[in-house]
C-alpha cells in the first residue's frame, strides 16, 4: 500500500494542523510550528470572483460541467469522496479512508459520518452510490462516462460504507473519484436530482442565473471547521479579458482568472493588484493522425518534433508563464514525472531535416489547423511554429478553423490541429485517457503495443519503484515515438487585490486553487 | 389614410410570412452547422455513446422535418419549448433579458437620436464650415473604432478612475437613476457606434434637398436659414432620415452582442451567441424571431412614417 | 494641463493636415491640364486633404512588399519591442515588425473593403433601383427576401454562413458584401421611390423610355447623393464587419496581415493606456476620414449649391 491511498482517519484530522494546505506528506517533515506562523485565515467578507468562461447555457447538470465557471462553482456548493491537495496527493473528504484488495479491483470506501446536505439531509451511502451511478450504464449522459467505465458493480455495507468493484485493478481508483463531475449529491429512490443546487459543500446557493452570476452564502453547518472562511462568494462570468482586469482594476471584483498574458506585465504594475502564477499539469499539445501519411512514418513525426522552438513558444505565447514540454503529457506535478532521465528535446532544423531524409524527403508540405478554442494563442502558436519550421524544410500552411464547432468539426478530424490538456492527476489516468490504443481520446490514433503493455502493468502495480520504472518507459515512448508534439505547460495565471489572502501553496491541478479557491482562500 | 391602414394590415401579414421564413432558415442553418447539441456540449469530453444517449433523449435523432413540425406546432400555441443545455422554459429564459435589451437600446437612442439629428441639421446649416468639418471628423473617427475598442477606451477613461462601473450588475431591486448609472458606459459606447451615421444621412438628406427650387424660393423670400431647414428641406428629407434611424435602432436591439461581452450586460445578443454555440436550437430559434420581430416593426414604422411625410406617397396612383 | 497638450496637439495636427492638403492641392493643379486644375482649385483643402491620403494608401498597397523593411510574416526580434530605428513602429506580441504588418494591412485590408464595397454597391444598387421603379411583384419580392436576411443579425448571419462554407477570402467577401447589399438595396429603393413620384419621371414615362434609361438617365443621378453618402461609411464599416468576424476567429486567415484583426489582437492594450492598438485603428479613422472628405466635397458638387 502506497502512502497515498491507504490514509488513515487519524492522520486527516484536519483542526489540529492550521492552515488549508498543510496535510500532505510534507507537513509531516515540516515543524508544524512554521505553518502556524504564516498568516492566520480569517473569517468574514464577501469574495466576488470574474471567471474568464461562464455561458447562458451552463447548467446545473454534474455530467455537463465543462469550463471552469462551472467548476468552481460546483467545487463551491459540493463536496467529493476524494479531494486533490495543494501538493497533488490525495486527501479524504467524504471518504474518511479507503482500502484496496491486493488486486487493487474492489475498493472500500467508509464515509465520513455526521455530514448534512444544505436541506438537512444526513449524507449516508444510498447518496455516494447514486451520485457515482448517475455517470455509469448504457444512458449516461455525463462527460464522465468514460472515467466511470471500469466499475463493474458498486453497493454499500451498511450505511457508511461503499464497495466499488473495478473490471481490473487500479491503483489510483481513489484519484478519479476527486474528479469534479463526481460531486456528492443527494439520493431520492436511488437516482439524484442533476438540477438541484443542493450539495453538502461550503456554500449555499442563494441565487444562480447561467452567464449572469451566482450568489452564494456559507454553509453554517459545514464540516471541515478549518475551511469556508468567507461569508459569501458571487461568482461572475467575465468572458472578455480586457474587461475581466478592468473588473478587477476598478474594485468590481476581488480575483480574476485567465488573466491575458499579452498583458500581463502591465496589470502587475497597477497598485494593489498581486498576479499569481501557478505551473501545473496543463499541456497545450499538437497532434498528428498517425493512420495515415505523412503523420503514420516515425521520421516525419520526429522531423517535426524538432521543428519547433519550444522556448520561444513558451516566451511568446505564455509570456514565460509556463514551461517547455518533451513531448510527453507527464508534468512535473506528477509523481513518476521522468525528469533528468529523459533528455530535454529543443529545436534542431539539422535533426529535423535529418529524420526527413529518413523519410525519404527534402522538404514536406503540412496543414495545421488551429483556432483559438483549443487553447488561447493557438493561431499565433501555429504561425510561430511554421516560421520555425521551414528552415527544416517543413513548409507549415497555418489554417484558422472558426471556435465555433471546432471540437466537433475539426479535432480528431484533420490531421494534425491544435489540443490541449488541464492534465489528470495521475499518470495512468493521463496516459489511458488519451494515449492508450484504441480509447475514444486518443486525438493522435497512436497505438503501440507495448507502451498498451506497461501502461496495465503499472495500473495495478502497487510497488511504486516499479511503477516509476515502468511510467518513465511510458514517457520516452511517448516522446520518441509517439505522434503528438507538446511544445509546452502552460500555468495557471490569476490575479487577485491585495485584500485576498491565499494558502502558502495554491494548488496547480486545476484553476483557482484546484477549483477550491471558495473554501481555501480568505481575506487579510 | 385608408391606403395607410391597408398598408400596414398586409405589411403585418407578410411580416409573419418573414418571421416563418427566418426561422426556417435559422433552424436549418444550425442544422448545417458542423455538430449538433449533443457534440457542442460535450466539446472535447464527447464519446459516441453519451452523444447517442442525449440524442435519444433530447430527440435530436429524430429527422430535420419531424423536428422542425414538432418545433412549429409548439410555437403555434405559444409554446416556445425548454432549453437543451438547463431544460428551463426558453420564455423564462428570454423575458428578462429581452427587457433589459430593450432598456440598453431605449437608453443609447434617447441619447444618439436627439444627438444625430441636431449635429445633423447643424453640420447641414453650416456646412462646410469648421464645425462641420470637425463634427464629421470626430463622428468618423468614433464610427471607424470596431464597438470592443470604443468600449475600451471608455473604460480606460471613466471606469478605471471608479466614476463608473466597467462591468454592469442588474440586481433586484436598485432605483430607476441607479441603472441608468450603472447602464451607461454601454449606452455611451452605443451612441458612439450610431451616432455618426444617422448624423451624416441626415446631413446629406438635407443638403440634397438645398438646390430644389423651392428651397431656392423660400431663401428668396428672405427665410433665416435655420427657418428653411426645419421648416422646408428637413419635412422632405424625412424619408432617409427615418429609414437610418430605424435602421439603427434595429442594430441596437439585435447587434450590440460585442458591447453585451464587454461590459458583461445580460442580453439577448450575448444569450443568442451563446445558444448558437451549444447548438441549442430552441433557444436560437425563440431570439432570432424576436430579432425578426423588431426588425420587421421597426421597417413598417419607417414605411409609414415615410408615406406619411411624403403627400406623394399618400396618393399613389 | 494635459488637457491643453492634448488640444494643442489637436491643433498642430489639424494644421498639419490643412497644410498638406494645400500642398498636395497646389501640386495637383500646377501638374493637370487647365481644364481639370481648374475644378481641383476648386475643392476644399479638406478634400485635397483626403484625396492625398487616399493616394498615398493605394501607394502603399500597390508597393507594399517594396517599402516594407521585413517578411508580412518574418518574426524578426521580441515581443513588444518598443519603437526605435531598426523597428520605427516596434514589434507585435510574436516579434514581427509592426511597420511591415501595417503596410501589408494596408494592401490586405483595403484591397478586401474595397472589393467587398462595390460588389455590395452594384448589387443592392441595381436591385433598389429596379424594385422601385418597376414595383409589383418584383418589389414584393425582392423587399420581402432582404427583410428576411435583414431580420437575421448580421453578426450572427455571417457566422452561420462562415461556418457552413468556410473562412476564405472568397466566402468572406461574398458574405460580408451580401450583408451590405441589403443595406444598400434598402437604402437605394427608399430613395427611388420618393424620385419615381416626381413628375419628371411620370414625363420620361410617358415618352416611353425604356426601363434601363430610366434608371440609369433619371433616376440614378437624382438618387446619388444619399448613396455617394452610404458609400463612404459602408466601406468602413466593412472594416468593423472583418474586426468582429476575427473576435469570432472568422476573420482573415493568418498570417495574413489585417487592421481589423490587428485592432482586436492588441486591443486590450489600451486599457492600460499603452498606444499599439491606436496605429491600425487610427490608419482605418484616417482613411474613413478622407474618403468621407472626398465623399462631402461631391456631396456638395452634386447639390448644386453655389455657396
Amino acid at each position: 500500500m502506497t502512502n497515498s491511498i491507504n490514509r488513515s482517519a487519524g492522520l486527516s484530522r484536519r483542526s489540529v494542523l492550521r492552515g488549508a494546505t498543510a496535510l500532505g506528506a510534507a507537513a509531516l517533515i515540516l515543524p508544524a510550528g512554521m505553518r502556524a506562523a504564516s498568516a492566520e485565515p480569517k473569517k468574514g467578507g464577501i469574495l466576488r470572483i470574474g471567471m474568464g468562461h461562464g455561458s447562458t447555457s451552463d447548467s446545473l447538470d454534474p455530467g455537463s460541467w465543462d469550463n471552469a465557471y462551472s467548476q468552481v462553482f460546483a467545487t463551491s456548493r459540493h463536496n467529493y469522496l476524494t479531494e486533490i491537495d495543494a501538493d497533488g496527493a490525495l486527501q479524504p473528504e467524504i471518504a474518511e479512508s479507503w482500502e484496496a484488495s491486493a488486486d487493487a479491483a474492489t475498493w472500500t470506501f467508509k464515509i465520513r459520518q455526521g455530514v448534512t446536505f444544505h436541506s438537512g439531509k444526513a449524507l449516508d451511502a444510498e447518496d455516494v452510490i447514486a451520485s457515482i451511478n448517475y455517470h455509469r450504464g448504457e444512458d449516461s449522459k455525463s462527460a464522465a462516462k468514460p472515467i466511470v467505465d471500469g466499475i463493474t458493480d458498486i453497493k454499500s455495507e451498511g450505511s457508511h460504507t461503499v464497495v466499488v468493484t473495478l473490471d481490473a485493478g487500479n491503483a489510483d481508483f481513489p484519484f478519479i473519484m476527486s474528479d469534479y463531475h463526481i460531486a456528492m449529491l443527494p439520493a431520492k429512490d436511488g437516482a439524484i436530482d442533476p438540477t438541484t443546487t443542493d450539495g453538502c459543500g461550503p456554500y449555499v446557493v442563494d441565487h444562480f442565473e447561467a452567464g449572469v452570476e451566482a450568489k452564494m452564502t456559507r454553509n453554517p453547518n459545514y464540516w471541515k471547521s478549518d475551511r469556508a472562511h468567507f461569508d459569501g462568494i458571487e461568482l461572475l462570468p467575465i468572458v472578455d479579458g480586457a474587461a475581466r482586469q478592468n473588473a478587477l482594476i476598478s474594485g468590481q471584483v476581488d480575483v480574476i482568472d485567465r488573466v491575458d498574458l499579452n498583458t500581463v506585465h502591465l496589470l502587475k504594475r497597477a497598485p494593489n493588484i498581486n498576479v499569481l502564477s501557478v505551473t501545473g499539469s496543463q499541456h497545450y499539445v499538437f497532434p498528428m493522425d498517425s493512420r495515415a501519411a505523412p503523420f503514420s512514418d516515425n521520421n516525419v513525426r520526429m522531423a517535426m518534433k524538432h521543428a519547433i522552438d519550444r522556448e520561444e513558444l513558451v516566451e511568446k505565447i505564455l509570456n514565460g508563464y509556463g514551461s517547455v514540454g518533451n513531448d510527453h503529457p507527464i508534468s512535473t506535478a506528477n509523481r513518476f514525472h521522468a525528469g533528468d532521465a529523459i533528455e530535454q528535446r529543443t529545436y534542431d532544423a539539422d535533426k529535423a531535416k535529418w529524420y526527413l531524409k529518413q523519410a525519404g524527403m527534402d522538404s514536406i508540405d503540412l496543414e495545421l489547423s488551429v483556432s483559438d478554442a483549443a487553447f488561447g494563442g493557438a493561431v499565433d502558436a501555429g504561425v510561430l511554429m511554421s516560421e520555425k519550421s521551414a528552415a527544416a524544410g517543413i513548409n507549415l500552411k497555418v489554417t484558422r478553423e472558426p471556435s465555433d464547432g471546432y471540437w466537433s468539426n475539426v479535432w480528431m478530424k484533420k490531421p494534425f490541429v491544435a489540443s490541449y490538456w488541464g492534465g489528470r492527476p495521475t499518470e495512468d489516468w493521463m496516459f489511458s485517457t488519451a494515449y492508450k490504443s484504441g480509447v475514444n481520446w486518443n486525438e493522435s490514433f497512436w497505438e503501440n503495443a507495448r507502451f498498451d503493455e506497461l501502461l496495465a502493468a503499472a495500473r495495478s502495480e502497487l510497488d511504486n519503484d516499479k511503477r516509476r520504472e515502468m511510467y518513465v518507459e511510458m514517457q520516452g515512448l511517448v516522446r520518441d515515438e509517439g505522434s503528438t508534439v507538446i511544445p509546452m505547460f502552460a500555468s495557471y495565471v490569476m490575479a487577485h487585490t491585495n485584500a485576498v489572502a491565499t494558502p502558502e501553496k495554491v494548488a496547480p491541478n486545476w484553476t483557482m486553487d484546484g477549483f477550491r479557491i471558495a473554501e481555501r482562500w480568505w481575506f487579510a | 389614410m385608408a391606403h395607410v391602414w391597408r398598408m400596414i394590415a398586409q405589411r403585418l401579414a407578410l411580416g409573419f410570412l418573414t418571421l416563418f421564413v427566418v426561422s426556417l432558415l435559422i433552424f436549418g442553418a444550425t442544422e448545417l452547422l458542423p455538430g449538433d447539441f449533443a457534440e457542442a456540449i460535450l466539446g472535447q469530453s464527447a464519446t459516441p455513446e453519451t452523444i447517442a444517449a442525449i440524442r435519444r433523449d433530447l430527440g435530436l435523432d429524430q429527422p430535420f422535418h419531424t423536428r422542425y413540425v414538432s418545433w412549429l406546432g409548439g410555437v403555434l400555441q405559444g409554446d416556445f419549448g425548454n432549453s437543451l443545455a438547463n431544460g428551463q422554459p426558453v420564455i423564462e429564459l428570454i423575458t428578462k433579458r429581452l427587457g433589459n435589451t430593450l432598456f440598453l437600446a431605449l437608453y443609447a437612442a434617447a441619447m444618439a437620436v436627439p444627438l444625430s439629428l441636431a449635429l445633423g441639421i447643424l453640420a447641414a446649416l453650416f456646412r462646410n464650415s469648421i464645425f462641420d468639418r470637425m463634427s464629421n471628423a470626430l463622428a468618423l473617427t468614433s464610427i471607424s473604432f470596431p464597438e470592443f475598442f470604443v468600449a475600451y477606451i471608455l473604460i480606460l477613461w471613466f471606469a478605471q478612475s471608479g466614476m463608473f462601473p466597467s462591468i454592469v450588475r442588474l440586481s433586484e431591486g436598485i432605483s430607476f437613476g441607479e441603472t441608468l448609472y450603472r447602464c451607461f458606459l454601454p449606452a455611451l459606447t452605443l451612441t458612439l457606434v450610431v451616432t455618426a451615421h444617422m448624423m451624416r444621412m441626415t446631413r446629406a438628406a438635407i443638403i440634397n434637398l438645398l438646390a430644389s427650387p423651392y428651397i431656392e424660393m423660400a431663401r428668396l423670400k428672405g427665410m433665416s436659414p435655420i427657418r428653411v431647414i426645419l421648416r422646408h428641406a428637413l419635412p422632405n428629407a424625412l424619408a432617409p432620415i427615418i429609414n437610418v434611424v430605424a435602421l439603427n435602432l434595429a442594430y441596437l436591439i439585435t447587434g450590440v452582442v460585442v458591447v453585451e461581452v464587454v461590459f458583461v450586460y445580460p442580453g439577448l445578443g450575448q444569450l443568442m451567441v451563446d445558444s448558437v454555440s451549444r447548438r441549442d436550437i430552441p433557444v436560437v430559434q425563440a431570439v432570432a424571431l424576436i430579432f425578426a420581430s423588431a426588425y420587421v416593426l421597426l421597417n413598417l414604422t419607417a414605411d409609414v412614417l415615410s408615406t406619411l411625410s411624403n403627400p406623394r406617397l399618400m396618393h399613389r396612383r | 494641463m494635459s488637457t491643453l497638450i492634448s488640444i494643442l496637439w489637436f491643433a498642430v495636427a489639424v494644421v498639419g493636415a490643412m497644410a498638406l492638403g494645400w500642398l498636395f492641392r497646389a501640386l495637383v493643379v500646377a501638374v493637370l491640364p487647365q481644364r481639370r486644375a481648374h475644378e481641383m482649385r476648386k475643392a476644399p483643402l479638406t478634400a485635397s486633404f483626403g484625396i492625398l491620403v487616399i493616394l498615398v494608401y493605394v501607394l502603399v498597397a500597390v508597393f507594399a512588399p517594396v517599402i516594407a523593411p521585413f517578411g508580412e510574416s518574418e518574426v524578426v526580434g521580441g515581443e513588444f519591442l518598443p519603437w526605435d530605428s531598426t523597428y520605427l513602429l516596434g514589434t507585435d506580441n510574436l516579434g514581427r515588425d509592426m511597420l511591415t504588418r501595417m503596410i501589408y494591412g494596408a494592401r490586405n485590408t483595403v484591397g478586401i473593403a474595397f472589393i467587398i464595397t462595390a460588389l455590395a454597391f452594384f448589387v443592392g444598387t441595381v436591385l433598389g433601383l429596379l424594385a422601385a421603379v418597376v414595383g409589383g411583384w418584383l418589389d414584393q419580392g425582392l423587399s420581402r427576401s432582404v427583410d428576411v436576411l435583414m431580420a437575421i443579425p448580421s453578426l450572427i448571419f455571417s457566422l452561420l454562413l462562415l461556418t457552413i462554407f468556410g473562412t476564405s477570402v472568397l466566402s468572406l467577401v461574398l458574405v460580408i458584401a451580401t450583408v451590405d447589399a441589403t443595406r444598400v438595396f434598402r437604402l437605394a429603393r427608399s430613395v427611388a421611390q420618393g424620385i419615381v413620384v416626381m413628375d419628371y419621371i411620370e414625363a420620361a414615362r410617358l415618352r416611353g423610355e425604356g426601363k434601363w434609361r430610366l434608371i440609369t438617365r433619371e433616376i440614378l443621378p437624382n438618387a446619388m447623393a444619399p448613396l455617394v453618402a452610404e458609400f463612404g461609411l459602408r466601406f468602413c464599416f466593412v472594416f468593423l464587419a472583418i474586426s468582429g468576424l476575427s473576435f469570432l476567429g472568422l476573420g482573415i486567415q493568418p498570417p495574413t496581415a489585417d487592421w481589423g484583426g490587428m485592432v482586436r489582437d492588441n486591443a486590450t492594450l489600451i486599457t492600460f493606456g499603452d498606444l499599439t492598438p491606436f496605429l491600425p485603428a487610427g490608419a482605418i479613422a484616417l482613411l474613413t476620414v478622407a474618403v468621407n472628405f472626398v465623399v462631402d466635397w461631391q456631396l456638395h458638387k452634386s447639390s448644386g449649391l453655389k455657396e
